[in-house]
């Protein structure tokens, strides 16, 4: 290291410790972008003496990010990661300069900065979850995405752990040199029927999909039974079968963790030691844990896209708690909310339902025509104790067979059906704030 | 009036479906439904024959499924038979390109639209018209639209059709008109769920798909709030702006 990018990590650390000892924030971009800044090849300088491993994708990256951090701390060894979700560049820089110099670095990219990542860190290992559409008013076509994973993989080492049912990202990942293809899965289709190879149809069946130009979901290294009862297991090549339990709900995050486990076999830990350490994470930058919000236990989840949003109304579509859907358009959001337009909110008919939110209006018209019977709370405090009051959780209301079974905890929080809060990104965001861990 | 069900078709949402446009299908039957009008509501891919219907919807698309979607409609032929039948159309963004005589493919090379509307799309320059919309329709009984727009592509209308209407906030065609109508045809760059920002646009063209001039009113004040709300949001904007560059 040159003086010039010593002076740079130092910089990053302290600006960094700074900002949060002062409150001004995570820390985690603000000194990332003065390290740039002074040496802009802090990040090939940073990351030339460890290993480094990507994940990135349009769904489910923070937590495959934390997962996979999971697994590698299993194996003993140092590892940083920017797990607060700042996926660019100074983001990096920040979580490695927080940690020795060798130490694994296990890195959130955005999907538009992973040429740039690949270029600079030369991962060893690249985990490659999904694409598809993300606040179209201010990114690029999935299409030109997955085009630019193709063309950065042709000229990378390091192997690539790719979902092989999702079509765009198979486009991308498969110019690698050593790719291992998992079945992730693929919930939301409608961004895939174009095939990227040909611009012809993609066709799905029960058995994968497939391009008339002959591009096609290559066979899986490592494939997923998924059981009636929810039960996941990862099967491997060499007929390891392994069970994927996670203290985190969805299948979604169940299959992420099969490709975080098969990233993990490639950086030399073994899979079902990954799985366990995995098992063991309770939420991930506050998602899908429980919180207090004004004294009413609430699930905080988060949805950023109408792929996400599908996955998590499967989450909560089988319960019968209350559910808060919260909707900003604040330029992280994406300021154009049309895309409500295409999330199922018909899953939410017959349940306790209140609309929040600065765009909670648009929400409202679109749960009117879904059918879905709500109120419109625009604070998403407030929001949640409405919701709560509906489904009869106050004292005095609550159904009586409840009231015998609820106890007080020791912080104040009644033991009772969590209310479901779905946010998109500052909604959830400006609630996580509001609340408590409980 | 019609003797059964009003069919609605979206067309080819595996194509044409980027912006929540299948929203514009959705608000349609159910406002006929909540008339005690039964409506059929078909997502119609591209993969089959496009069925006969009263009322088709066409929506927004990426470059590639715009001149896809193009070739198997021309191929395919009901669309233009129908409108000739006196089928209502209505096309947002790239559908709005679509059914024009030509628009840009990714490269700027021309592509021939179906040619139900005379208006003629070119590409833009660098910058994308990205944002709220607000449009003084010249539709009859339509009034003031609210949307949101997000398109490259500018439009001329031809001496064949009128614009929709005057922009008031907004890009639109580019020359402060938005849209084109002629006919039952209508296409504008409202995009995505255009319909449920804006009712009495729907009724319109359920109007003239049920061939009732008389639809009974029906409770849309969580529409009302929601076009309050846009209106204010984007309204002042322009009108703070404005006093700036009269100072």
């Amino acid at each position: 290291m040159t003086a010039r990018t010593r002076a740079a990590v130092l910089a990053t650390a302290s600006l960094n410790g700074l900002s949060r000892r002062l409150g001004l924030g995570g820390g985690t971009v603000v000194g990332g972008r003065l390290g740039l800044a002074i040496a802009p090849n802090l990040l090939e300088v940073l990351g030339s003496a460890r290993t480094v491993a990507v994940v990135s994708g349009t769904n489910g990256k923070t937590t495959t990010t934390r997962l996979l951090a999971a697994a590698l701390e299993e194996a003993g060894s140092p590892v940083v990661t920017n797990a607060t979700g700042s996926n660019m560049p100074a983001g990096h820089v920040a979580a490695m300069a927080a940690g020795p110099p060798n130490a694994t670095a296990v890195l959130e990219v955005d999907e538009g900065y992973v040429p740039a990542i690949v270029h600079s860190l030369a991962p060893a290992a690249v985990v490659l979850l999904n694409l598809s559409r993300d606040q179209l008013d201010r990114s690029n076509e999935v299409r030109m995405v997955a085009a630019r994973w193709r063309g950065t993989f042709a000229a990378a080492g390091g192997t690539v752990i790719a979902n092989a049912d999702d079509p765009l990202v198979v486009f991308g990942a498969q110019s690698a040199h050593s790719v291992v293809w998992v079945a992730g899965g693929m919930r939301w289709r409608s961004d895939a029927s174009g095939c990227p190879a040909c611009g012809g149809r993609i066709r799905f069946d029960a058995h994968g999909w497939s391009s008339e130009c002959g591009f096609a979901r290559p066979k899986p290294d490592v494939d997923v039974d998924e059981g009636p009862d929810g039960t996941t297991t990862a099967v491997f090549a060499d007929g390891r079968r392994l069970a994927v339990v996670l203290a985190i709900p969805g299948s979604f995050n169940r299959r992420n963790a099969v490709l975080a486990a098969a990233a993990a076999e490639v950086l030399g830990v073994p899979a079902d030691r990954a799985l366990s350490a995995m098992g063991r994470i309770e939420g991930v930058a506050g998602r899908f844990s429980l919180h207090s919000v004004r004294g009413v236990p609430t699930r905080l989840l988060l949805a950023k896209n109408p792929a996400g949003w599908a996955e998590l109304l499967d989450l909560v579509a089988p319960g019968s708690s209350p559910v808060v859907v919260a909707i900003n358009a604040r330029v992280a959001d994406g300021r154009d909310p049309s895309w409500l337009w295409d999330v199922p909110f018909e899953r939410l008919a017959g349940r306790s339902v209140v609309a929040t939110g600065e765009r909670s209006a648009d929400l409202s018209v679109r749960l009117d025509y879904a059918g879905v019977t709500h109120e419109r709370v625009v604070d998403p405090t407030d929001a949640v104790a409405v919701a709560s009051r509906l489904a009869g959780h106050t004292e005095g209301s609550q159904p009586e067979k409840h009231v015998e079974d609820k106890r007080v905890e020791d912080n104040g929080v009644e033991e009772q059906e969590p209310v479901e809060f779905i946010g998109n990104y500052t909604a959830f965001h400006d609630l996580l704030r509001a609340s408590r861990a409980s | 009036m019609l003797s059964r069900p009003l069919r609605i078709v979206v067309v080819y949402p595996d194509l044409l479906g980027t912006y929540g446009d299948g929203g514009n299908g959705l608000v349609l039957a159910r406002r006929a439904e909540r008339r005690g009008i039964p409506a059929e509501l078909i997502q119609a891919t591209s993969d089959d024959p496009l069925p006969s219907a009263d009322l088709y919807t066409l929506g927004g698309g990426e470059d590639g499924p715009q001149v896809q979607a193009t070739e198997s409609l021309t191929d395919d032929g009901t669309l233009a038979r129908a409108v000739e039948n006196g089928a209502v159309v209505f096309a947002v963004c790239a559908g709005y390109q679509i059914v024009g005589t030509t628009f840009p493919a990714a490269d700027g090379t021309a592509v021939p639209g179906l040619g139900l509307l005379d208006v003629t799309t070119v590409k833009g320059g660098a910058r994308r018209a990205v944002g709220e919309i607000v449009v003084d329709a010249d539709l009859p009984g339509v009034g003031r639209l609210t949307g949101f727009e997000n398109h490259g592509g500018v439009t001329a209308t031809g001496p064949g059709v009128r614009a929709l209407g005057r922009v008031r906030v907004g890009v639109g065609n580019g020359d402060h008109t938005d849209g084109a109508w002629s006919g039952r045809v209508v296409g504008t760059y409202l995009h995505g769920p255009a319909l449920a920002r804006n009712p009495a646009l729907a009724d319109l063209l359920l109007s003239w798909a049920t061939g009732s001039d008389e639809l009974a009113p029906l409770d849309d004040h969580l529409e009302q709030a929601l076009r309050r709300e846009r209106f204010d949001a984007a309204l002042p904007r322009r009108y703070r702006l404005q006093r700036r560059w009269e100072r």
